[in-house]
């Protein structure tokens, strides 16, 4: 760990425009000890006022500040959002989420091996010293969304539901705040894996906001290497309204299978409208699956997902 | 007044039955629980003394030699004491019971992870970054690369009886499959850790180690000092599980730093060093050949193992050790093959050889009770041997049966051989697996001094450890049963290389042998109690702190004027070549697998064990829980990943080397037969630290098996494996 | 740099770097050797103390960070002779054997009862939306399983902790 200088911010203005923030510190001092995050400059904002849960719009405007665990504990999500809750829930362990913030969340890095290994080449620590995933292990590894200079994928379990809901991120920035739909906040690793979000220089997330709670049934389900406190090889956020028979709504976003949470409208679309059947899922899914690729060591990611959304489907769409 | 023996002959005295305070076999906590609990017992990287510095480890980025170091930077920052590095830093630890340094050197670059330098600084966060600023210039290396294809079969490890080729030729049922498992952390929860401190010539050496007479002298070789100016302290080991036998890395890197800077230097390995540069199990390819008539009774039986390790290390996985004895057959190839790779180095970890050759070898059994169309238990009980099948040994106890049948009922075990994928629940596959439980039993050398005090309270002293295993606690059972004293009047001192030197904790030989020591001791201290009453040994009762013999009954104060003190020493003997000696069991699951992902959640697991005499059952149960759980992970999740490339392991951290967590494990059973094994020592009990992972494994993938249907060979079984045997 | 701890009731006045985690000031600079360092990432929760009765890792947050917080170690929670009750439970279910990860089980589980008690759903809490929370064995473990214990005193940890939890019903 380099040596930084430590600041506390007393408010958000204060805070805006610094280079390297820190609140739960789970992600960044883990990587720091790496080696891996180097910062000069660190700025504690733990003691903003962002750790409120609000109504909001008919929604919920959630401090970026607030911890995992109130967040999954909180009455409001478990009732109106239980895909978040159940998100949250099985993530992490109870000690990280008692410190883990929702924003931290949404920035983790990826657990890539080589991410985390100085020692190996990789694009996204080092920008175009070369994948080392790529011809390496590849367990946990991307079959969506990657590209030739990065298979790593993004780690977040609450970041999924979120995608699923809507959810929009609120940032402060130098010149104002702005709202950034999540959808539009992570970036395809492309050629500059280094480059996660479309976060500005010194923006800080401020809060996230929930639209209101889309009808149906919701449920969130992570497939993993052992029952608990482990990352999703597999996950599926999934809310599924119903109605004569029919698909009426669909919202799924998929977890550990590409470099950003992972929704894909047009999937959506060839499901809304149909008789919830095996036919219907699976044509759906090869429009999802039509680009998945593995490599090699990931390959059992693409049955693992299908038979996952089947089944998540399933039990969405049961009346 | 001191007492060795060596076991010669069998000792069916049963002398502890004799005994009258009723504390031994009970299951008594751990009397250093509290201390443990409130967090004041002190493992080795604590008690710091003042002014130490702290080092930190360099890792070599990749393999071959080190031509040059950048260190320009670390040396400028403020707080650095030194950089260490040369010819005596080790490359990898010193194997269980070596007694010598390992191989040495931080220029020739055999695993990604080699510790190349040892920075120190005066705080861990000044020495971690200047570590992390030094870098390398490796070159290739000149010697020739290492080919993991290429295997060595050395003559002493290949054995044939009869004709085993001709027996599977002519068998009703045969299995020939090959299995593979890989390499395993032994991942106790306390890092490797080192404090050195030298006062003139004498080296004081705080650290985590199992077997401190050996270490002694392996860090005294290692840095090329007399072993007498070597004190080694480890008072509590924060788990070991084979991975703290020998010498590590570190602690001659704190002696050499603590020597150069004149104060007493800490080094604690990162939890990712440890998965680097300590000890790996080997992975294993394992070929099994098994012959049978038609009601499953074994004529063959073949067992090829192909391990690696690095070159120069003598150590090899021994897979096949149970397989001669286990079963019976006339017809045998049973081989070891060795190949060397670039790779951390491969060691023990715990129950090294029966803890994969057992599991794999049960596998198959449990392929030919399907073949065959036997139950399982069935089939296991109709190949136990009458002796040795291949050393025409005795068996000094044989519990296969005995724990086989017990085991199925505490379980209820459905005998009616269940088909595969014939039990689901909503999503989930439900089946049940078994396998044996076997693994050889050793005594060892070992010496400890006991003292009797005119006030009735006695203390124990040997360099023996406890790493979790209950040393204290059944070494205190036995001194109290033994003099007749409570427990609490006993004090156990352990883990001092100034106390007489123990056996050391390894190999489940632990208790049976330091505990002979200790009982050897007491019984010369009891002949002197029996001499001052004017009567025989086997005559008198000591209890509650009174010595009683005819008719007589008078409180220890006014026997002992002074101290009394004796060493006992017990010394392997004959018994361990004329007879075969091992420990018995049977493991019973019943797993769940789910239908759609492939997941596999352990429902229920028993195991029923036989080791002798249980000197506490409280803490032997707890080593069989700890052993079965060691099997769910190599079972399900446990698996080290080399890159294919070099060979660095990738997942050196607890985020990705999945050990099992406590939603991986159910509310295990543990029954424990009692047994008298007079062949095994003077106390008639025998090791139960490792017993338990000792198959343990295979009853999982057994069950894996008849829940789906799917025969995973390939360990562990995680879902992807499991998944693609699954209907779509 | 200098900050104040708050640590089993006593204030220490520290000058540290400012790169110390709270698990490094415990055991380096002020002999609180309780608290474990078993992966230094947030992995196995052997570094476990309770912050403002909410547990966490030590090992993942900074020593300057920390301020005005109430820190709960190991150490405070019971001594030798005067164990908090779940400290007494583990001694008696051998719930532990090597006892490394021993002091984060126990924090875990002291923090993780009041967790519990304020309705807190866990992954595998059937009703998300019920006020309170029933611990059974499944509960028990699923709640710790961000504490590793190699030697696996699993099973007898889960009684432990059952034990005192159904005992606090009792008296509630």
């Amino acid at each position: 760990m380099t040596p930084f200088n430590y600041e506390r911010a007393s408010d958000i203005s204060e805070a805006v425009g610094k280079p390297q923030f820190i609140a739960g510190g789970t992600n960044l001092l883990d990587l720091m000890k790496l080696g891996v995050e180097t910062p000069d400059r660190i700025t504690d904002i733990t003691r903003l006022d962002m750790k409120n849960i609000e109504d909001h719009e008919g929604g919920l405007r959630i401090g970026a500040l607030v911890s995992n665990s109130d967040l999954a504990a909180d009455m409001r999500v478990r009732q109106t959002y239980p895909v978040l809750s159940r998100a949250l829930l099985s993530g992490a362990s109870g000690q990280l989420r008692n410190m883990a913030t929702t924003g931290g969340n949404l920035l983790q890095r990826t657990r890539c091996y080589y991410f985390q290994d100085k020692s190996s080449p990789c694009n996204k620590r080092e920008p175009g010293s070369g994948c080392s995933a790529i011809g390496g292990v590849t367990r946990l590894h991307a079959i969506l969304g990657a590209s030739e200079h990065c298979i790593a994928t993004h780690p977040s379990d609450m970041a999924v539901a979120m995608q699923a809901l809507d959810a929009l991120v609120e940032v402060e920035g130098k010149d104002g705040s702005r709202r950034i739909a999540l959808s539009d906040f992570y970036r395809l690793p492309e050629d500059r894996p280094d480059r996660e979000t479309v976060l500005e220089y010194g923006e800080l997330i401020t809060a996230v906001v929930l639209p209101p709670a889309p009808t149906g049934k919701q449920t969130y389900r992570k497939v993993r290497d052992r029952a608990s406190y482990a990352f999703a090889l597999v996950s599926v956020a999934g809310i599924v309204s119903m109605q004569d028979g029919k698909i009426a709504q669909v919202a799924l976003a998929f977890g550990g299978v590409a470099p950003r949470p992972w929704r894909d409208l047009e999937f959506e679309a060839a499901l809304v409208g149909r008789a919830p059947t095996r036919e219907t899922f699976d044509a759906a899914t090869d429009i999802l699956l039509r680009d998945a690729s593995g490599q090699g060591g990931n390959d059992f990611k693409i049955p693992l997902l299908r038979r996952t959304l089947r089944a998540v489907l399933t039990e969405l769409c049961e009346e | 007044m001191n007492l060795h023996h060596k076991m010669d002959e069998a000792d069916r005295r049963n002398r502890l039955d004799d005994m009258a305070q009723g504390v031994l076999s009970t299951p008594m906590d751990r009397p250093e629980g509290p201390l443990k609990v409130s967090g004041t017992a002190t493992y080795a990287h604590e008690a710091q003394p003042e002014g130490m510095l702290h080092g930190v480890f360099v890792r070599a980025p990749r393999l071959g030699r080190v031509v040059e170091k950048d260190d320009a930077a670390a040396r400028e920052m403020a707080g650095v004491e030194a950089i260490i590095s040369g010819d005596r830093l080790l490359r990898n630890p010193a194997q269980g019971t070596a007694n010598e340094a390992p191989i040495q050197g931080a220029t020739e670059v055999h695993y990604v992870g080699q510790p190349v330098a040892l920075v120190v600084a005066d705080t861990f966060e000044t020495a971690r970054a200047a570590a992390q600023s030094i870098s390398f210039e490796i070159a290739d290396a000149d010697r020739a690369p290492t080919d993991p294809r290429n295997y060595d079969s050395p003559e002493d490890e290949q054995s044939s009886m009869g004709d085993l080729e001709k027996a599977m030729k002519e068998a009703a049922i045969s299995i020939d499959q090959t299995y593979t498992t890989p390499s395993h952390n032994s991942a106790a929860m306390e890092p490797h850790a080192s404090i050195a401190h030298w006062d003139g010539e004498k080296l004081t050496l705080r650290g985590s180690y199992q077997m401190l007479k050996y270490n002694r002298n392996e860090l005294a070789d290692a840095l090329g000092v007399d072993p007498e100016n070597v004190r080694i302290v480890a008072p509590y080991v924060g788990g070991g599980f084979g991975s703290k036998l020998g010498i590590a890395p570190e602690a001659v890197a704190a002696a050499l730093a603590a020597k150069e800077t004149g104060r007493p230097v800490g080094v604690a390995m990162t939890r990712q060093q440890v998965f680097e540069s300590t000890m790996r199990r080997s992975e294993t390819k394992q070929r099994i050949r098994l012959a049978a008539d038609a009601n499953g009774r074994l004529s063959g039986i073949g067992h090829d193992a192909w391990v690696s390790n690095l070159p120069d290390e003598d150590y090899f996985e021994p897979v096949t050790q149970a397989t001669p004895f286990t079963y019976r057959g006339e017809n045998r190839m049973i081989g070891t093959h060795v190949t060397r790779v670039s790779r951390t180095c491969a060691g023990s970890v715990r129950a090294p050889g029966e803890a994969v050759g057992v599991t794999c070898f049960e596998i198959a059994m449990d392929e030919l009770a399907n073949a065959a169309g036997i139950d399982p238990v069935e089939l296991r009980r109709r190949n136990i041997a009458e002796q040795d099948p291949t050393g025409d040994q005795p068996y000094s106890s044989n519990k296969l049966d005995a724990t086989l049948t017990s085991g199925a009922a505490a379980f209820g075990w459905d005998n009616s051989c269940p088909a595969p994928s014939s039990r689901r629940e909503g999503e989930w596959l439900i089946g049940q697996g078994m396998a044996s439980a076997v693994r050889v039993n050793t005594l060892m050398g070992s010496k400890a001094r006991v003292t009797l005090d005119p006030d009735g309270t006695a203390t124990v002293e040997t360099d023996m450890t406890d790493i979790g295993t209950g040393t204290y606690a059944i070494l205190t059972q036995l001194t109290a049963e033994m003099l007749g004293l409570k427990p609490s009047a006993v004090e156990v001192r352990l883990g001092d290389t100034d106390h007489p030197p123990g056996a050391g904790s390894g190999g489940s030989w632990g208790a049976a042998s330091a505990g002979s020591s200790v009982f050897l001791a007491c019984q010369s201290l009891r002949g002197h109690i029996a001499k001052a009453l004017g009567t025989d040994e086997k005559d008198l009762t000591l209890k509650d702190g009174q010595a009683i013999a005819d008719n007589r009954s008078v409180p220890l104060s006014e026997i002992l004027d002074a101290p009394l003190e004796s060493i006992g020493e017990i010394e392997p003997g004959d018994t361990g070549d004329d007879v075969r000696q091992a420990t018995w069991g049977a493991y019973f699951s019943e797993v769940a697998v789910n239908a759609v992902t492939g997941e596999t959640r352990v429902r229920r697991m028993h195991g029923t064990f036989a080791a002798g005499r249980i000197l506490n059952p409280k803490t032997a149960r707890s080593q069989c829980l700890g052993g079965m759980t060691f099997g769910i992970g190599m079972a399900l999740t446990e698996e080290l990943m080399h890159d294919p490339r070099d060979g660095r392991i990738v997942n050196r951290d607890f985020a990705e080397y999945h050990l099992p967590v406590n939603a991986d494990v159910p509310q295990l059973t543990v029954e424990l037969l009692e047994e008298r094994d007079p062949w095994a020592n003077p106390m008639q009990a025998k090791g139960i630290g490792e017993l338990g992972i000792c198959g343990a494994a295979a009853a999982i993938l057994n069950g894996i098996y008849n829940a789906t249907g799917v025969r995973v060979r390939d360990l562990p079984a995680t879902l992807d494996k499991v998944l693609a045997g699954l209907d779509d | 740099m200098k900050t104040t701890l708050t640590i089993n009731g006593n204030t220490h006045a520290l000058d540290i770097d400012p790169r110390t985690t709270l698990l490094d000031a415990l055991r380096n600079h002020l002999d609180l050797t309780g608290s474990k360092k078993g992966c230094d990432h947030g992995q196995c929760g052997a570094c476990t103390v309770i912050a403002d009765g909410r547990r966490i890792n030590s090992c993942l947050t900074l020593a300057c960070m920390m301020d005005g917080v109430e820190i709960t170690t190991v150490e405070g929670l019971g001594k030798p002779g005067d164990l908090s009750p779940l400290q007494d439970a583990f001694v008696r279910h051998d719930g532990f054997q090597c006892g490394y990860c021993t002091p984060g089980q126990i924090c875990s589980a002291t923090a993780m009862l009041e967790e519990a008690r304020a309705g807190w759903p866990s992954a595998v809490t059937d009703n998300l939306e019920g006020e309170t929370v029933s611990l059974g064995n499944g509960e028990i473990s699923e709640r710790m399983s961000g504490n590793l214990c190699r030697c696996a005193a699993y099973p007898n940890i889960v009684d432990a902790i059952r034990e005192v939890s159904e005992r606090k019903e009792v008296a509630e």
